[in-house]
């Protein structure tokens, strides 16, 4: 195909054309400081207020628990430290699980090193979090659980309602990184316990370098940035008004268009899941058969690595993504393989294909066509495949 | 982050596949760490490497390095295959990123075990030729912490 076909939503997505429109005259028009006096600078003020309002509704909660930052990474990293450093005098520890993103992860083992004690919560074969010892983990001294709405990598969602009641009935809050959920799944904060949320833009067709955190009302929480009184003086800094609406505009017409998407999701994944297992042997799933996001389907093709799979399929024109140890640069694949119980071997052949909205059914197929030919390319080549038939 | 070379070399691989009865085979790597490469000689009893084929798992950096390998000895004799290091072979690439050199090494590790096979099945020693390691990544650094 000439056409490039892009299956790596859950890494980014592509700006909708409306969203750059509606970002486009806070560059040069409308470029007054919102916190300035004139009327030049109100309407910008005014137009940070919409958005924030737009994505407080898409969460059920007050536009005055909603704080602009510059990334999903550093929502995490601001909930778990600044709540690290506000609850420290109540305890040290904090519940997160194996399968979270380096965002939390890496915070979570920065917060060991100053003293934090961290309980990392086992999943099960599909990547389902373990709630009995969720719950058994919650000592006296447990300040926050931190778990995922749902994997980056295997789709996998998590039960977030049930997280929440046990953390309300232990009294712990708890925070959930729904950087791959929001915009996709059905968020109510207040219906789902959820004291704080961390959401990207960039994941629902908006633009890169914008976020937000969810904290809800009466939570302490240390300012992230000081400074000014920009988003209620906890993360100071003059607010990126562009972006910041630009993320509106994408959290409204994600809502608006909502359940049309996933239904067509769905029956794209559906399609690609059952081609690929048919057609394609000693290959496995990865993440839950069916609650996963809607966009989301991960493979392990046995006896090849994930590497050398991704760049002939970019030969071919198809955008992917792996778990392979070789695409991270270290050696180890991805430790969310790793905690579904797959071996080394297998996870380091895993294949991520991410959907949107704009992918058809050719695309699906001509992929799958297309997978089909590399993967068999590359078991021609691989010392495991021979010893595999050789034995059999 | 591949050269044309690289890129070459892992689209159209030389010298892919096995040779029945060879003189002298080697593995090395391990599933764990994602690469596995595999060398089959055919050694004539001049001991020029007449034949070279090779089957990898592992990344692009891994099958290409393996295929250019096998070119820098074939038709060498057993003492000049020797002495192909990996820094040949990153050269014979135009280069390798950083992350990727260890497969240059595991190249050269492979034709190492497929000479050290032929020099046991034959009860000959070859000059400067020690026994393979069994994993070579057991000698590697740990990644550099950043906090």
């Amino acid at each position: 195909m000439e056409k490039k076909i892009y299956l790596d939503n859950a890494a980014t997505t592509k700006t909708r054309p409306e969203v750059v429109e509606a970002m486009l005259p806070y560059f040069s028009d409308m470029y007054g400081n919102p916190s300035s006096v004139y009327e030049f600078a109100a309407q910008n003020k005014k137009a940070i207020d919409e958005a924030r309002l737009i994505i407080a509704n898409a969460l059920g909660a007050d536009n005055s628990e909603v704080y602009f930052t510059a990334s999903g990474t550093e929502a995490d990293n601001w909930a778990l430290i600044a709540t690290a450093e506000a609850y420290e005098a109540k305890g040290n520890h904090i519940i997160t699980s194996k399968v979270e993103h380096h965002g939390i992860l890496h915070t979570c083992e920065y917060l060991q090193k100053r003293g934090f004690e961290v309980t990392y919560i086992d999943v099960d074969e599909n990547g389902v979090i373990k709630l009995e010892q969720l719950e058994k983990a919650i000592r006296p001294s447990t300040i926050l659980i931190s778990i995922m709405f749902a994997n980056n990598e295997i789709g996998t969602i998590q039960p977030i309602k049930e997280i929440g009641e046990i953390a309300k009935k232990h009294k712990v809050l708890f925070h959930t990184d729904a950087v791959q959920a929001f915009g996709q799944l059905d968020i109510n904060v207040k219906d789902l316990g959820i004291d704080m949320l961390s959401a990207s833009a960039h994941k629902l067709n908006g633009p890169k370098g914008i976020g937000f955190l969810y904290i809800r009302k009466g939570i302490r929480i240390r300012s992230l940035i000081h400074g000014g009184a920009q988003e209620r003086g906890r993360r100071a800094g003059t607010e990126n008004v562009p972006y910041i609406v630009g993320f509106g505009k994408a959290v409204q017409l994600a809502m608006d268009t909502r359940d049309e998407r996933v239904k067509k999701e769905i029956e794209l994944r559906e399609h690609l899941i059952k081609r690929i297992l048919t057609e394609i042997p000693y290959t496995r799933l990865n993440g839950h058969r069916k609650n996963r996001l809607p966009n989301n389907t991960n493979f392990s093709f046995q006896f090849i690595e994930g590497e050398s799979l991704l760049i002939m399929l970019d030969m071919k024109n198809i955008c992917a993504s792996s778990g392979s140890a070789c695409t991270s640069g270290s050696l180890d694949p991805s430790h969310v393989l790793l905690a579904i119980g797959l071996p080394h071997e297998i996870a380091h052949g895993s294949l991520r294909l991410t959907l949107s909205h704009e992918n058809t059914m050719d695309e699906i197929d001509y992929t799958v066509d297309s997978i089909k030919e590399v993967v068999d390319k590359l078991r021609k080549m691989s010392p495991l495949y021979e010893d595999f038939v050789r034995r059999r | 982050m591949y050269t044309k070379k690289v890129m070459d070399h892992f689209s159209n691989p030389r010298n892919m596949g096995e040779i029945e009865n060879p003189s002298g085979v080697g593995t090395v790597g391990n599933a764990k760490c994602g690469d596995i490469m595999r060398m089959y000689l055919d050694i004539d009893d001049d001991g020029i490497i007449q034949d070279v084929k090779f089957k990898t798992f592992g990344c692009g950096a891994a099958i290409a390095t393996s295929s250019i390998a096998t070119e820098l000895v074939k038709g060498k004799t057993v003492q000049d295959a020797l002495k192909v290091t990996n820094k040949a072979v990153v050269d014979a690439l135009d280069g390798l990123p950083p992350v990727k050199v260890h497969c240059s090494l595991l190249a050269e590790e492979a034709i190492h075990a497929a000479l050290w096979d032929y020099a046991e099945k034959n009860g000959i020693k070859i000059e400067g030729l020690e026994k393979p390691k069994d994993d070579i990544h057991e000698e590697e650094e740990d990644v550099t912490e950043s906090y």
